[in-house]
């Protein structure tokens, strides 16, 4: 037995060592190292560039838009960020030029003897104003524009007793994975091999194709290095850094390192969208849902990145796990002349998620009752269908996860003990809570046009290797993908072993996002394990002359009529060397009857959700505004925990990403510059900044994941920032509709 | 500038610029590359090391600092064979995952053991509250730092009261 079961991390000897290699312990003979230029203003236009005579510029480098081979346009969505900026510049620290040296600091030394002489244009850097400033794209400055409908709104209105309405604002948030941002290019005749820090290879094959004017895949080899985290921040930022080190490798000939320092990696990659979310609900008296109206705007940034499909999802979870029969939600992602914004984990969910929780919060005190009830009276049941129509029809978990949660915090009682601690106490304590969900796999039919491939192969040791694209980058795929295949095998966890991530090799399987991993290429890594188990049992029928309905495979061994004939490592073996099967692949297949309709926002938006509900718990000292978050208490729905510690360790750590968004993560932009690119003033939280974790798995399995298993990446980091946001609420006395909830925030609502 | 200083046990003279920083000094000159560098300033804690049994982060100690002390980065935690008790902790109790600060955390959580064998989870929170992770949480790195030192009193008891030699 191998799912269900702690077993020991396969990558965790490598990292408790140190010889776990990341990108920055790699070299090459020869390598050069890269450093970018990048732009000064917002938004504007390049008159010249003038290289100081002074300097010696035959021994450096020297790459700009001019020496790309092929097209000058990051492959994503759109087709709109170019890898160099030609002319305009449409962002601060856009990308212009390109040095390398051989050493970093020579390189260095380089960037700061050229000068950019831009015409500045006028800029938008205020999503409040990207409808009214000056055109960035299109007609209209919007990437996207969505629109969900569901039943009769006007209707809703009629219907309620009471209306309520307010506006959330989110911030900025950064990834800040530990290890920035970094990648090796090293070139070859007609070809070039990048080894990164990164979440989808594959993506950096699509996008290195069109750049380098290479036409075979087998071009342009992706090799993943040991990941020092990504959480969505490694999803499409290394497409254009891989292309950077790769344009400079192909001009020198020679292998480049790129590895961003902290205050670049800061300064340029992709963050959290900013979102203002305007809510107006009806309800009746009894605490029914009748309308919900949703507006939503998300801050893009200067080119489309994944905006839209950051929207997208933002969209679809905005209504939440409540069932409601007349809902519209508008959502838009706007252009301005800030930084890209891009993934990050939870992926537009994180802010809808936010605003709701705090609008049902608000409907519980216009109606004077506890929040817990009005979940309690609105959370889904199997039957009940969401925002898009999707009738949910099994492995729903709302009451669970909220009944366990409320009891394990010991909700009721602290939520009427902390009352009574109002106004007097200098510490005051509050606790609040959330409920959320979040869809596994790709949006609609998005799988589908993915086509996941995923495939194992048998050693000559009789070992089986497992042949996948999915990065671990910390979450533990190499782990839970072996436990699959050797539950399905019914064979030991050290007899299957990651082939590693190189694209020259392994098959696309999609990328590394989307809560998608464990649910989806899960499915496939145990459906291609089945696979080998028949072809094996019916290539032993034939050995041994019998009927392959007499063969099982038990306890790492075959037995034909219940007596033991081979044990799967021999036969695995065998099968290698004479030509048996040795190998099992498989392509996802969408299940019968998805439908969805991608322009009417209709249908079935995911194949199942996973549920969650969290208690936060603070104490605010009204001397210094302090907050802590003391006590957090989670219950969240996986369907089945392929290892529980992981997905625990998923859980926590998501849920502190969610706790620092709410107090103390914020990123200050003015003017399109990002003012705190430092770790000492963009705080994330420390060991003493987060809570105790009280962590309760709940599993509602899912019929179309690999043993029940649905996903849990994303889930964490919907549902902490609202429980938060309502508990400080509770400690204080007053709203708070915006985060971060910093100290000062609360000076200024306690003494207006 | 030649240094004398002994890194991970052994005695070491090193003839580099006394200017340069000790992480670099570790990761390029001497290929120990469990060292890692996550901010260069000294808020991540990942390039943490042991001189003279104090965690210090190494990108903010240059060359001529270490003249005459003793530097332990985490290849100098790690037996020839195997793991320590708080290394298999780390991976018993889900006390990482990316990795990328697990070498710092290990080394500052060694500092802690060697001083104090009892500690409590707010003495491990401060004594890591330089060493940031943002993947796990901090909860079952706490977790593991505490069954570690549980482990290590144990072996302890062990030897204090086993029987003299016979």
């Amino acid at each position: 037995m191998s799912i269900g079961v702690n077993v020991p991390r396969k990558d965790g000897q490598s990292k408790v060592n140190g010889q776990a290699a990341y990108v920055d312990d790699l070299s090459f003979d020869g390598m050069l190292y890269g450093v970018t230029l990048r732009s000064q203003i917002p938004h504007g236009k390049i008159r010249a560039i003038q290289f100081d005579p002074k300097f010696d510029w035959s021994s450096v480098v020297v790459v700009d838009h001019s020496d790309i081979p092929g097209q000058n346009i990051v492959t994503l969505i759109q087709r709109d960020q170019p890898f160099l900026a030609a002319q305009l510049i449409r962002h601060v620290n856009e990308p212009i030029l390109l040095i390398a040296a051989t050493s970093r600091k020579k390189a260095m030394e380089a960037r700061t003897r050229i000068e950019i002489i831009v015409d500045e244009l006028p800029s938008v850097t205020n999503l409040e104003k990207a409808a009214t400033g000056v055109r960035l794209y299109g007609e209209d400055n919007l990437f996207k524009e969505i629109h969900i409908e569901k039943g009769d709104l006007p209707r809703g209105f009629a219907e309620a007793d009471y209306i309520v309405e307010r506006t959330y604002k989110t911030g900025l948030q950064e990834q800040m994975y530990i290890e920035p941002q970094g990648v090796i290019a090293v070139p070859g005749k007609d070809r070039i091999s990048i080894y990164g820090s990164l979440q989808c290879p594959h993506y950096v094959v699509k996008a290195l194709l069109p750049l380098l004017s290479f036409s075979h895949p087998d071009q342009v080899q992706v090799i993943q290095m040991v990941t020092g985290g990504g959480f969505g921040g490694k999803e499409e930022y290394p497409n254009l850094l891989a292309g950077h080190a790769a344009l400079l490798a192909m001009k020198s000939e020679c292998p480049v390192k790129m590895v961003y320092d902290r205050a670049e990696d800061i300064l340029a990659t992709t963050k959290r969208h900013p979102s203002i979310i305007r809510h107006k609900t009806g309800l009746k008296s009894d605490g029914t849902l009748t309308a919900l109206a949703i507006e939503i705007d998300f801050d893009g940034g200067a080119y489309a990145t994944l905006s839209e499909v950051v929207l997208s999802r933002g969209c679809i979870h905005a209504a939440g796990p409540y069932r409601c029969e007349n809902i519209d939600i508008v959502g838009r992602a706007w252009a301005t002349n800030n930084p890209p914004n891009g993934a990050f984990r939870g992926f537009g969910a994180p802010q809808t998620c936010f605003a709701l929780e705090r609008q049902i919060d608000l409907v519980a005190k216009t109606l004077g009752i506890d929040p817990l009830e009005v979940r309690r009276r609105n959370a889904m049941e199997p039957g009940d269908s969401t925002a898009t129509g999707q009738v949910l029809t099994e492995s729903v978990a709302t009451h669970k996860c909220l009944e366990q949660a409320v009891k394990a915090s010991d909700y009721i009682r602290k939520r009427s003990e902390y009352s009574k601690l109002l106004p007097k106490a200098r510490i005051r304590r509050g606790i609040g809570l959330s409920l959320f969900f979040h869809g596994s796999g790709f949006t609609g039919d998005g799988e589908n046009r993915i086509r996941g491939r995923a495939g194992l192969q048998v050693t000559p040791d009789g070992f089986i290797e497992i042949l996948t694209s999915s990065t671990d980058i910390g979450q533990g795929t190499e782990t839970i993908f072996a436990q699959m295949v050797a539950e399905e095998l019914g064979i030991p966890v050290d007899l299957c072993r990651n082939a590693g991530v190189d694209t020259n090799r392994v098959p696309d399987s999609g990328p590394t996002v989307a809560s998608r991993t464990c649910m989806i290429v899960g499915d496939l890594v145990r459906s291609a394990a089945a696979q080998l188990r028949e072809d094996l049992i019916k290539w032993l029928a034939e050995l041994e002359n019998c009927n392959a309905e007499q063969i099982t495979l038990v306890g790492g061994c075959f037995l034909l009529s219940g007596q033991r004939v081979a044990s799967f490592q021999d036969l695995a073996k065998r099968a290698c060397s004479e030509g048996g099967p040795a190998s099992a692949s498989k392509t996802y297949v969408q299940p019968e009857g998805l439908e969805w309709d991608e322009k009417t926002y209709q249908g079935q938006a995911y194949p199942v959700f996973s549920w969650g509900c969290d208690v936060a718990e603070v104490e605010i000292d009204l001397d210094t505004y302090e907050i802590s978050v003391t006590r957090f208490t989670a219950a969240q729905d996986v369907g089945k925990a392929i290892h529980p510690v992981m997905v625990m360790g998923q859980i926590e750590g998501g849920s502190l990403q969610a706790i620092g968004y709410a107090t103390m993560e914020e990123v200050l932009q003015k003017n399109g510059w990002i003012e705190n690119h430092r770790m000492t003033n963009c705080l994330i939280p420390t060991a003493l900044d987060a809570p105790a974790f009280e962590t309760h798995i709940i599993e509602e399995p899912f019929s179309g994941g690999p043993f029940g298993a649905k996903g849990v990446g994303e889930l964490p980091t919907d549902g902490g920032a609202p429980a938060v946001a309502a508990a400080i609420d509770h400690a204080t006395g007053q709203r708070f509709d915006e985060i971060p909830v910093t100290p000062e925030k609360i000076e200024l609502a306690l003494n207006p | 500038m030649k240094i004398d200083c002994t890194i991970n046990g052994s005695p070491t003279v090193l003839d580099v610029s006394p200017m340069r920083r000790l992480i670099d000094l570790l990761r390029e000159e001497m290929k120990l590359t469990g060292t890692k560098e996550g901010c260069g300033e000294g808020e991540c804690g990942a390039c943490t090391v042991l001189i003279d049994g104090e965690a210090v982060n190494s990108c903010l100690v240059i060359a001529s600092q270490i003249q005459g002390r003793q530097v332990v980065t985490i290849e100098g935690l790690t037996p020839r064979s195997g793991l320590t008790p708080l290394q298999e902790s780390f991976v018993r109790k889900g006390g990482l995952q990316c990795g990328i600060c697990t070498p710092g955390m290990i080394v500052a959580a060694r500092a802690l053991l060697d001083k104090n064998l009892e500690p409590d989870a707010l003495e491990i929170r401060t004594a890591i509250a330089g060493n940031l992770c943002r993947c796990t949480g901090y909860h079952r790195i706490v977790d593991s730092i505490l069954e570690a030192a549980e482990l290590e009193r144990s072996r302890l008891s062990l030897v204090d009261t086993a029987p003299p030699d016979l």
